[in-house]
């Protein structure tokens, strides 16, 4: 099996903290893998309307690229590649008509038809690598963490792409209990921080981001976990104007998943890129002692 | 503001090119409003998802055209997990969006978006944007 690794255009620059993190994370694990060659950007977001195939070759050309480099699995750490690419992989599998409009329109690229299989990193890590061996990899168990999972929309729906149950995932429960956290559980962790409204509606995109971290703060979280650069930038940056904006509004530590991987795993902070995240991310973890135990 | 429905008013073209676009059967809505329960950005729309649904259902192009609801939705799929007549609301918002950019129109004007407002924003976030508010 060969497993070939798509990062996405939001991952070498703003959200190197998702990446890096995962990618020495992948290395503790013993996963081997290789960053796709050629790779391009997928286009954020599955094209929705029936007769519009162009935007389809971005991604279907990045699932060529895996192909050729004789890999069986894609395995993508941002969750809005994620859903275009298994979207897009879906497209071509099941529908005969629209797989032969776009492999002679890339008469350049050889046929593909969906072979692949493409997922999350959280899927890996379940499916793939294991509970048990995760467990077994901690070093620095997050005891006494209260981490409150969001999943956000992409990785939920719609349900053919689903990593779990659309309406009550486990996924990011059982990955944050591997690591020894605790979970928090709260109403908001599959709604919609807003998204791409950010460039539209920020006003709109603020408020919905808000009522989720104020969910799960009076659940008493000590910080969000995410999978998104977008959510990132929606839940973690926006906070500034969140304090600035609503009485009452407090600040939250958000970090990636992978960042709490590293941690866990005694990986070097520096991997973590903590710079990238609220600052209160870092002083939580540090007051914690979950950083000083880390060898440098 | 009170609805007028009459031939007049009721563009069946329009309703033909959005089932086209959409591929979505949106007569099947039998407006239970289960879309609206679950929209979490229903406290900024003009009109809830179910109200386009019969906006939409009776032709009512000048309604739907004067609502902001195809442009505030973030394709966030709650609708069409939930729906029980197994209509996929947010193709339906797309092909509404369509409608509109397809005749070389901008929602958002990506020369006016201020340096300072986009320095920080993820990638995603502008090809998102771009993909769904722009021509």
């Amino acid at each position: 099996m060969k497993l070939s690794y798509y990062p996405g255009c939001t991952l070498k620059t703003k959200a190197k903290n998702l990446e890096v993190s995962a990618l020495a994370a992948f290395d503790a694990l013993g996963v081997e893998y290789e960053e796709m060659q050629r790779w391009n950007c997928c286009g954020a977001v599955f094209s929705l309307a029936d007769d519009d195939l162009i935007h389809m070759v971005a991604p279907v050309r990045d699932l060529v690229r895996a192909k050729e480099a004789g890999s069986d699995t894609v395995v993508t750490l941002c969750s809005m590649c994620y859903n275009t690419l298994a979207r897009a992989n879906d497209l071509m599998k099941n529908d005969k008509e629209k797989r032969n409009t776009i492999n002679d329109f890339m008469d350049e690229e050889p046929d593909y038809a969906g072979e692949l299989r493409v997922v999350h990193f959280l899927n890996y890590l379940r499916d793939d690598i294991g509970w048990d061996k995760v467990k077994a990899a901690v070093k620095n168990p997050l005891t006494g963490m209260k981490l409150a999972p969001y999943y956000g929309c992409t990785l939920l729906r719609p349900k053919e792409v689903a990593i779990d149950s659309p309406d009550s995932p486990v996924l990011l429960n059982e990955f944050i209990e591997a690591l020894g956290g605790e979970i928090t559980d709260f109403a908001h962790a599959n709604t919609c921080c807003g998204s791409y409204q950010v460039l539209g509606n920020p006003e709109a995109a603020l408020k919905v981001s808000y009522d989720i971290l104020t969910d799960a703060s009076a659940n008493g979280a000590d910080a969000l976990v995410l999978t998104c650069p977008l959510c990132d930038y929606n839940l973690g940056r926006r906070q500034d104007a969140m304090l600035k904006k609503y009485e009452g509004a407090k600040d939250m530590p958000v970090l990636y998943f992978t960042q709490l991987l590293a941690v866990a795993l005694g990986l070097p902070v520096e991997t973590c890129h903590f710079e990238l995240n609220r600052n209160s991310t870092i002083e939580l973890l540090q007051s914690r002692n979950l950083l000083e135990k880390v060898p440098a | 503001m009170p609805l007028i429905i009459s031939r007049r008013t009721s563009d069946e073209k329009f309703r033909e090119k959005v089932l086209e676009l959409s591929g979505e059967e949106f007569m099947k809505c039998f407006q239970c409003g289960t879309c609206s329960g679950s929209c979490p950005m229903t406290e900024h729309l003009d009109a809830f998802p179910r109200k386009v649904m019969a906006l939409l259902q009776l032709g009512q192009i000048d309604a739907l055209n004067e609502i902001n609801t195809p442009w505030v939705c973030a394709s966030c799929h709650t609708c069409m997990v939930r729906c029980p007549r197994g209509v996929d609301i947010t193709k339906v918002m797309e092909a509404l969006r369509l409608t509109k950019l397809r005749q070389n129109v901008n929602h958002i004007e990506p020369s006016n978006l201020q340096p300072e407002e986009i320095i920080d924003l993820p990638q995603i976030a502008m090809v998102s944007g771009f993909r769904k508010m722009t021509s």
